[in-house]
């Protein structure tokens, strides 16, 4: 049992190591994970392009696609190994994610050969970056029920509806879309999947304000937009069987959460009085701090088995949802005690006054959507429960129902 | 990455499992709940005759002189079964005290018949319900004399010879030393005491001036002690695990065989995600267990953080899915004839028997407020 590299491994993170060191900036150990970036969002996707453009003119952008594409033709423990690596140096992120993770995926499962040449190589490098138009204000986790339209018209499909929480929209140039096309037949059967441009007349982008109060995502409103059907991805009806690609992807996309964790809060323990002394010293810091220590330890050796499993060539399967179901509650739980031990200064969101900068407030506030975003605390649930352990599926009172007829969905329109 | 168990300890543990499976079933372990016998003896003597006692034991003193990870497999399959045997005391208490600290004269003494099962040995610490430190401990050892009263001891009825906590005078945490203690002879008294379970036999031992011998030096018992536990922390955490897997099993099995409201059980949300949440504390302790298991084999230095987060997590993790299964089986799983009371049961007495969560919670921190992470 070790947690040593096989010699092409060693190799492989040898080389990833020197390219980082003569790229980037190493990250400064002694700064702990600041606060939200300083940086307007239009700086950021800046130096985020920059950035994506060197990392795949050096092949690193997308290690296990094929070199045609612009990949490495690389193994999965590759890519965490360089992942592992990267995460030591300072470099920007949080733009391309859901394109390179999800949608770009999508497409080279299912466009033509003509379509992934056109469209993957300009997505690695940083040049376009792409949408997931997946959820609806009335479609979240059951996204099948989604009710924005398609008619095809001539050579064209004419799309009508309302996306929502679409991460990016506002700065994408290309989107992957689900659409309805027949309302007729159960909601899984009448599905039609396509790409499109963001700026293809008739769609019209609105921000959505957070909690945070930032805007990460956005409504985007459909009116009589053209669709050429040649942008189509599978057949028509076919859209579920597209859209699971896509989803099985964000499950290997979906981390396990950064931001503060248990090392800022016993930094924080450790400078703070509390009324009886060092909160360090607190038997209920103690025990929470070691809580989420363990934890932390435990999402880091279960992703271990699993690269154990990954360079034996097995497959991860959906156990890989434990990461998710652990951190979400953690980051929230953990940054409310963290504030808890601020006292009333806790409630201060305050550059600042806050310890970190508000680090502990600004996740707070930010998990409460990563526990929904990406497949829910519930969903997730389901998904170990059915998948892993085999227990019977949710009752589906919606299964051989045409769409229009279902309560609350269909019917309505 | 090679962040698993090889082919031949996964090997060990089917052996281990297989025999289990065959001998060890819950109305093995209801014999012992029912009866007044401190352990199985057909058990115990089965698991011996296969050299599980005496897997980690160096072969000059008797062992098959494996490792670590060994016993860490084996610990995880009698943990699954919560086989009625006294495994923990006498392996991973008595005989890794001696290991760690005895003279080879005191191991040429013990070890041998503890590698073979034909003696049982155990570990003596805890002095009623306050937790036992250099504060609290009260038995003496004096002129090579030991007396007090210990309380409770894991296999005390049935063990051969001890390894005590007990004062020496020394100040402050050198206060303690360890002591080896031949059980049979005049100055030692035991009776068997009642606990959560009655499946694993404890006993109250009170020595009056009985002959004892230091092991390792006198004033270093209580540092002693804390890494005998550090590593029995590990091997327990692996049983606890096994439980966990267990209880989980049985819960899943049963809520796929009950009915209620013209349903399956377990395909109610209320049942699935609660069996969903064993399952991931599960996969945690599981993890922080074979991360235990590495460092202990490799003897790291982290052990103190490692054990104490791999027995935290595994603690946890069998607590809820101990009660978690009484209740998923609804009113059966209050009967004496149904099997979730032996998880229920014996991942209180694991959680306890090395000393309480806060207790290992306060130990990791005071691990992480030594190194430099933050
Ligand atoms: C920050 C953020 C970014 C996002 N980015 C994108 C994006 O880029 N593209 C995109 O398409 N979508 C995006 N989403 C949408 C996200 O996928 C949905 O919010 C999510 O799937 C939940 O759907 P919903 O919000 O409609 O909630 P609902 O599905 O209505 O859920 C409401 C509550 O009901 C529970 N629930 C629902 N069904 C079940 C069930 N079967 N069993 C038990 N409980 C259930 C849920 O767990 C939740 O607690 C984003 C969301 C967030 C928060
Ligand atoms: C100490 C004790 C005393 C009792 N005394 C009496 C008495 O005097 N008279 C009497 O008539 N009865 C008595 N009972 C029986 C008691 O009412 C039942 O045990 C209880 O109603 C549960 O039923 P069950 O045991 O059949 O479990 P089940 O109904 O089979 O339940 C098994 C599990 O499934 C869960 N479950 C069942 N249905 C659902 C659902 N729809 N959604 C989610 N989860 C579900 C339950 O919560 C439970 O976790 C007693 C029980 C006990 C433990």
């Amino acid at each position: 049992m070790d947690f040593n590299d096989t010699p092409e491994e060693a190799k492989f993170r040898a080389e990833v190591r020197e390219w980082l060191s003569a790229n980037a900036k190493p990250k400064d150990p002694s700064k702990v994970k600041a606060g939200v970036s300083t940086k307007s969002e239009a700086e950021r996707l800046e130096r985020a392009k920059e950035w994506q453009a060197k990392k795949a003119a050096a092949g690193y952008a997308a290690i296990t696609w094929p070199t045609e594409y612009g990949g490495l033709g690389g193994t999965p423990i590759q890519s965490v190994i360089y992942s592992q690596e990267e995460s030591k140096f300072d470099v920007p992120g949080g733009f391309f994610e859901i394109g390179l993770g999800m949608c770009i995926p999508t497409m080279m499962k299912w466009a033509t050969k003509e379509q992934c040449d056109r469209y993957v190589k300009p997505a690695l490098y940083g040049e376009e970056i792409w949408c997931q138009l997946f959820s609806e204000p009335a479609a979240g986790s059951d996204v099948a029920g989604l009710r924005t339209k398609c008619e095809k018209d001539g050579d064209e499909w004419v799309i009508n509806g309302q996306k929502v929480w679409t991460s990016g929209a506002h700065f994408c140039d290309y989107g992957i879309i689900v659409t309805r096309s027949d309302p007729t037949v159960p909601k899984h059967k009448g599905l039609t999947f396509f790409f499109l441009d963001m700026k293809t007349p008739g769609i019209e982008i609105r921000p959505i304000k957070q909690i945070s109060g930032g805007s990460g995502f956005n409504e985007v409103f459909f009116n009589d937009v053209r669709v050429p059907d040649a942008q189509r991805l599978g057949d028509v009806g076919e859209g579920w069987k597209v859209s699971l690609t896509t989803l099985m992807n964000e499950r290997l996309a979906i981390g396990q959460g950064s931001g503060v964790d248990y090392e800022e809060l016993l930094k924080l323990a450790r400078e703070t009085e509390l009324e009886n002394g060092p909160a360090i010293k607190d038997s209920n810091v103690r025990e929470k701090l070691a809580d989420w220590y363990v934890q932390s330890q435990g999402l880091k050796y279960t992703k271990f088995r699993t690269l154990t499993a990954l360079s034996k060539g097995q497959v991860p399967g959906p156990e890989s949802s434990i990461g998710k179901i652990v951190s979400g509650p953690k980051m929230q739980d953990l940054a409310s005690f963290a504030m808890d031990i601020q006292g009333q200064g806790g409630v201060m969101h305050d550059v600042e006054e806050s310890p970190m900068a508000g680090a502990f407030q600004n996740q707070w506030i930010g998990a409460a959507g990563y526990r929904i975003a990406g497949g829910t605390d519930e969903i997730l649930r389901n998904i170990v429960s059915e998948q892993v352990l085999g227990l019977p599926q949710d009752i589906r009172v919606d299964k051989n129902v045409p769409f229009n007829e279902l309560p609350g969905a269909g019917s309505k329109k | 990455m090679n962040f698993d168990f090889s082919d031949d300890q996964k090997m060990l543990k089917d052996q281990a499992r297989k025999f289990l499976e065959d001998k060890c079933s819950y109305d093995d372990v209801r014999t012992i709940l029912e009866s007044d016998d401190s352990h199985h003896d057909g058990v115990w003597n089965g698991l011996c005759e296969l050299g599980f006692a005496g897997a980690a034991i160096p072969e000059e003193f008797g062992g098959l002189g494996l490792g670590a990870l060994e016993l860490c497999v084996i610990a995880e399959e009698l943990g699954r079964a919560a086989a009625p045997v006294p495994f923990s005391s006498s392996i991973y208490m008595f005989a890794e005290a001696m290991k760690l600290a005895a003279s080879d004269d005191q191991k040429s003494a013990w070890l041998p018949q503890i590698a073979s099962g034909e003696i049982i040995g155990t570990l003596a610490s805890a002095e009623g319900t306050q937790a036992p430190s250099p504060r609290t401990v009260k038995a003496t050892f004096k002129g090579g004399k030991l007396s007090g009263r210990k309380l409770p001891v894991p296999d005390g009825e049935t063990a051969s010879v001890a390894v005590v906590l007990a004062n020496t005078g020394g100040s402050g945490e050198q206060a303690l030393s360890l002591v080896l203690v031949d059980l049979n002879q005049d100055g030692v008294t035991r009776s068997a005491v009642d606990t959560v379970d009655p499946t694993r036999g404890h006993a109250e031992i009170n020595f009056d001036n009985a002959e004892a011998s230091l092991i390792g030096d006198e004033g270093d018992g209580w540092a002693l002690l804390k890494r005998v536990e550090a590593g029995a922390a590990v091997l327990v955490a692996f049983e606890q695990v096994g439980g966990t897997q267990a209880a989980l099993d049985m819960a899943k099995d049963y809520s796929l065989d009950r009915y209620a409201f013209g349903r399956q059980i377990g395909s109610y949300q209320a049942i699935k995600h609660r069996l969903a949440d064993m399952y991931v504390k599960l996969e945690l302790a599981r993890s922080n267990a074979y991360y235990g298991a590495m460092i202990l084999s490799e003897g790291g230095a982290e052990l103190e953080l490692a054990a104490a987060s791999a027995r935290i997590s595994a603690t946890e993790a069998y607590r809820f899915a101990a009660q978690e299964c009484i209740q998923v089986h609804g009113g059966i799983g209050f009967t004496w004839e149904a099997n979730p009371q032996f998880h229920y049961r014996r991942s209180k007495l694991l959680a306890l028997s090395l000393g309480s969560a806060s207790r290992w919670k306060d130990r990791l921190v005071a691990e992480l407020e030594k190194s430099n992470v933050a």
